[in-house]
């Protein structure tokens, strides 16, 4: 195993689809890293892989071929239930939907996976509270989803997400279905977050958000184009 | 596979999703789970309590709870005043009926009988000879009587008449060697053949009851007339019913008169000992049938649950494989289906054992089913209840975490993105 000081890495990272006979190669070596605390955007026109590389790194798919280290431990190698483990205990995920049950509150969406984690009943409603207070929703804990308007289910969806400080926090175009002031509180929230240390990953179309983190990745065709720092571009 | 920690988090989302989900749908689904565990109770509790309606007929109106009989080989009971003595001095006994018995002929319509060749209108019975008072008490035989009166103990040449003897009442047709008596009401006139001796008596009245109970087919008349036909001076009956004080066990009691020396010189029988043959045949077939056709209805109660949690959890994809990616376990999913069907079938099962027995029950019990065959009640008893209901909450269970299965083992990230 090789020594690696970052959060994540992932190393000739391929991800070739096939359906029938048609072979779609959409990932094509991607050597990618992301420091401890710091906040990554991903960027690259539509098709271009965005979403697939973020989840053969978030674990949720499986790539062709190619090495995942998370933390300094390899990933690519572990058991389908190791990496479960791995999403609940160590990953936070936002994803472009938003991802509530219907048939659950506000609050009761944030304490499903902490219940998961072993906490107590009350431990978990007392994170989920202080969580969705980090996000503004403090007066909407016992709304359904339903109840919610796209940005504040947004927001539910990220305190879930952190509720329990995860190692790294997974986001796949997080506000694509929010008008602009919904967009806005939304990566003012993530901006707070990575000020706190929080590792963010996050997929986005839009140049002014890319601007906002750290670190632009730019993919084409199933390559990295550049890694460019963003830092001297934020207003 | 399930630990502690899924089953926790299952029961947590199973709870919300029952408490949310729409009254109607619940109501429903709720409403089969009820019809399932009824039809799984009732049809064979039904079916079964036919039968059982013709063992109450009989203990009721023939045998109460131990009969004594003449054995096979004898014309009557051997010293029946002494037996009827000493039956009636036991402290078990509540009251007895003692009677004399013989086949007969009866026949109506031979004075409007012009033909020679005319097939007469006779029909075979059983005469009972009683004392009515008695028989009434035992048997409550008086409430019968449809058409006319009951008998006086002074009546003399008076008859009652079984209405399965009467074509207007019976349901027998053509069945061969019971041809009904045609015009016969209270106060016609009929010949009644015992053993040879012939007599005409007039009918009194008519015992109307189904076509099952021993009264149907049964002519009673006094004693005291019954006894001079078949010439028993010595006052030898043929069978001796006895009701036996609430508590006492009917195969105790046969016991204890066997081993007096009853046995000896007469039948002593408990009264499903009593019963006709193939009774208890015809019970385990129906009750047989009835557990086949309880069955079709657990497939179907099933498939009602399958269709329901497939239904909800092929619209809610999306959402499971979410949960699965935030790291929630299948298991845990899987299992708040399973908590939500045994949560169907529970309710469905608790307002069933209601309405069983707190209303069909006792209620048939009281004004059992009036059938032509017999007065049917429901015989549920709570043990095989109870296995019904473990039936149909493993049925329902499995019937939920199939289709529950079959969409969480289905890839995370497809189910995310709404792929196949
Ligand atoms: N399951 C699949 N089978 C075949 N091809 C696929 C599959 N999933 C994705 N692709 C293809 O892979 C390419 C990259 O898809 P991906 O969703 O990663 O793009 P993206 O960069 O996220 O685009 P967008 O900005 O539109 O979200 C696309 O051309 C897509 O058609
Ligand atoms: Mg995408």
């Amino acid at each position: 195993m090789s020594e690696t000081n970052y959060m994540l890495e992932t190393r000739d990272l391929e991800k070739t689809f096939k359906t029938g006979t048609v072979v779609t190669p959409v990932l094509k070596g991607i050597d990618f890293h992301v420091a401890n605390g710091e906040w990554v955007s991903i960027m690259g026109r539509s098709g271009a892989g965005k979403s697939t590389l973020l989840y053969q790194m978030s674990l949720l798919d499986e790539p062709t071929s190619g090495e995942i280290y998370i933390d300094g431990r390899e990933a690519h190698t572990l058991t389908e239930r190791e990496k479960m483990r791995m999403r609940l205990y160590e990953f936070g995920f936002v994803f472009q939907e938003y991802a509530l049950m219907p048939e659950l509150t506000a609050l009761e969406n944030v304490v499903l996976p902490l219940l998961m984690k072993r906490f107590s009943y009350d431990a978990a409603r007392e994170r989920a509270k202080s969580a969705l207070g980090r996000v503004g929703l403090s007066a909407r804990l016992g709304n359904l989803p339903s109840a919610l308007s796209g940005g504040e289910q947004q927001r539910v969806s990220i305190a879930r997400a952190i509720a329990e400080r995860p190692e790294i926090l997974f986001a796949d175009e997080p506000t694509a279905n929010l008008d602009h002031e919904s967009s806005d509180v939304i990566m003012g929230i993530f901006r707070e977050l990575h000020s706190d240390g929080q590792t963010i990953v996050m997929v986005t179309h839009e140049e002014e958000y890319g601007a906002m983190t750290e670190r632009i990745v730019r993919i084409d065709d199933g390559r990295v184009l550049s890694g460019e720092p963003a830092s001297d571009k934020r207003p | 596979m399930m630990s502690p920690l899924d089953i926790r988090v299952g029961w947590y989302l199973a709870q919300r999703q029952i408490r949310r989900s729409s009254i109607w749908t619940t109501g429903l689904i709720v409403f089969v789970m009820l019809l399932t565990f009824l039809n799984l109770v009732v049809v064979t509790g039904m079916l079964v309590g036919i039968v059982d309606g013709i063992s109450k007929l009989y203990r009721e109106q023939q045998t109460g709870d131990v009969i004594v009989s003449t054995p096979k080989t004898q014309n009557y009971i051997e010293n029946s005043q002494n037996i009827i003595a000493f039956i009636r001095g036991l402290p078990q006994v509540d009251r007895i009926s003692a009677r004399y018995a013989s086949g007969a002929t009866i026949e109506a319509n031979y004075k409007t009988r012009t033909d020679q060749n005319e097939k007469a209108n006779s029909t075979g019975a059983n005469v009972f000879g009683v004392d009515p008072v008695a028989e009434n008490e035992f048997s409550n035989l008086a409430s019968f009587v449809g058409e006319g009166q009951y008998l006086e103990p002074s009546d003399y040449d008076e008859i009652l008449i079984g209405s399965q003897l009467i074509d207007r009442y019976s349901f027998g047709g053509d069945v061969p060697g019971l041809t009904p008596l045609r015009d016969v009401y209270p106060g016609s006139k009929v010949r009644i053949t015992i053993g040879g001796v012939t007599r005409e008596v007039t009918i009194k009245g008519i015992i109307v009851t189904t076509a099952n109970s021993p009264l149907a087919t049964g002519v009673y008349m006094p004693e005291k007339e019954v006894r001079e036909l078949m010439g028993r001076n010595d006052y030898n009956v043929n069978q001796i019913a006895i009701r036996l004080k609430e508590g006492y066990d009917p195969i105790a009691f046969r016991d204890l008169l066997t081993n007096s020396g009853v046995g000896r010189v007469a039948t002593v029988q408990t009264f499903s000992e009593a019963i006709p043959n193939g009774v208890e045949e015809v019970r385990s077939t129906f009750a047989q049938i009835g557990n086949a056709i309880s069955s079709v209805g657990l497939v179907v109660a099933s498939i009602t649950i399958f269709i329901v949690i497939f239904i909800n959890a092929v619209t809610r994809r999306k959402f499971i494989g979410i949960l699965k990616g935030i790291g929630i376990s299948g298991e845990a999913i899987e299992i708040s289906y399973m908590f939500q069907s045994l949560f169907y079938a529970m309710i469905g099962v608790t307002v069933g054992l209601l309405v069983l027995y707190g209303f069909l029950v006792p209620y048939v019990s009281a004004h059992p089913i009036v059938l032509p065959i017999s007065n049917a009640i429901i015989v549920a008893p709570l043990p095989g209840t109870m296995l019904r209901v473990a039936l149909l909450a493993l049925a329902t269970v499995i019937a939920g975490y199939i289709p529950a299965r079959m969409i969480v083992r289905k890839n995370t990230l497809d189910s995310i993105l709404g792929r196949n």
